[in-house]
């Protein structure tokens, strides 16, 4: 059901700007977007008591898969048994697997409407596709390694865990930004 | 005091999964509408060009605090059990730092490399399976990284509790300086933009 009302609200929204001649919809306002995403925070902490996340619900992924591939392995190691044990009956029956899976829906649908789904890959002129690609894994690989450190990533940590003033949180989140400016200049090939 | 519900027993975990997945779309819809689902609009936030995810990321950040600080003031909702993460210091330093440089290399971070992906970006699909090719080296190494995952344990402290001043204090100096950054962001766009 979910798909076809994806399927529909796509076609609508490419119908919409066909007929007026347009290409992509422009963004959202950031301050309007910004509120929007805050009463979805400010919502799950009222219904929930807790925020929201991401990396968490790939730990759950890569548990599940080491504990298949190598059962005693897994349970001998303290982090994995964390998340195996994380939801109630299966690990993916936990919170954040859930969200992720609504992040997809919800990120689909927007950009279904703003005739903004488009198979591609995001780079700067100045790089090839695949080292692109090559660069686009390496990040994600720092990111696994920073965000299991950390205990979140920006949405669990900066966005959450700030929005409730915890002090890791937001040392956390002036360190994500000194790191990304410290490194900008040498990676911009990439996107300028 | 009425919330936070799930912990007042109003629905069980079943319901709250259903909810997971509710919240999690308007999650997805607001960042793909923010334009969070491209790598190129993110990194621009570091080359001064753009500065959508600071005014994004601190605007949502003051709606949730403001909200949850005058919900719990009027009393609908008892903040003592809405979780605060633990601080542990050292490792969200060196963790931030990283999270930092991969963000730059890598052009998303883990939940907008999910509305990357759900759009049609590649390389959003792409940092995803590093994403997890780097918790899995994290996982392998854990035996040896867990004394210092573990240090610098501070339990889950609040900026108002290390400052020893009234939570809303903080709340106002947080809203304070983002209208602060939102004015300056805009300068600095105004300058980089142009060139």
């Amino acid at each position: 059901m979910a798909a076809t009302v994806a399927t529909e609200a796509m076609k609508a929204g490419a119908a919409a700007r066909h007929e007026a001649g347009t290409g992509p919809a422009p963004y959202m306002n950031p301050y309007l977007a910004g509120v929007g995403l805050g009463l979805v925070l400010l919502a799950t902490f009222v219904l929930m008591g807790r925020g929201l996340g991401a990396s968490g619900a790939f730990t759950s992924v890569v548990a599940v898969a080491v504990e298949a591939a190598a059962p005693e392995h897994a349970r001998a190691n303290e982090f994995y048994v964390g998340y195996l044990e994380n939801g109630f009956g299966h690990p993916f029956k936990s919170f954040l697997v859930f969200e992720v899976l609504g992040l997809i829906v919800g990120g689909f649908l927007s950009g279904a409407l703003a005739g903004r789904n488009r198979r591609t890959v995001e780079k700067g002129p100045r790089i090839s596709t695949r080292g692109r690609l090559g660069l686009a894994f390496l990040g994600g690989g720092l990111m696994g390694v920073g965000s299991k450190l950390a205990r979140g990533c920006t949405s669990g940590q900066a966005l959450s865990g700030g929005a409730v003033l915890s002090v890791g949180s937001w040392a956390f989140m002036l360190m994500v930004f000194a790191g990304a400016y410290a490194l900008a200049y040498f990676v911009r090939r990439q996107w300028l | 005091m009425i919330a936070p519900f799930f912990k007042y027993g109003l629905f069980g975990d079943e319901a709250s999964l259903i909810l997971a997945f509710l919240v999690g779309i308007g999650f997805g819809f607001f960042l793909e509408r923010a334009g969070f689902g491209s790598a190129r609009k993110l990194t621009a936030q570091f080359y001064l060009t753009d500065l959508t995810v600071f005014k994004v990321m601190f605007t949502a950040i003051i709606t949730a605090l403001l909200g949850i600080f005058y919900l719990s003031w009027i009393g609908w909702v008892d903040l003592s059990l809405v979780y605060v993460p633990n601080t542990y210091l050292a490792p969200q330093i060196l963790g931030g730092l990283l999270l930092g440089f991969g963000f730059i290399v890598g052009g998303y971070c883990p939940g907008t490399s999910v509305v990357g992906t759900a759009t049609g970006r590649f390389d959003g699909f792409i940092f995803l399976l590093g994403l997890m090719a780097g918790i899995f080296a994290f996982g392998e190494a854990y035996p040896l990284l867990e004394g210092f995952v573990n240090s610098t344990d501070l339990g889950p402290i609040t900026l108002p509790e290390a400052l020893h001043v009234s939570y809303g204090l903080v709340v106002f100096a947080v809203v304070a300086l983002a209208v602060v950054g939102f004015w300056g962001a805009g300068i600095v766009e105004r300058r980089f933009a142009a060139r």
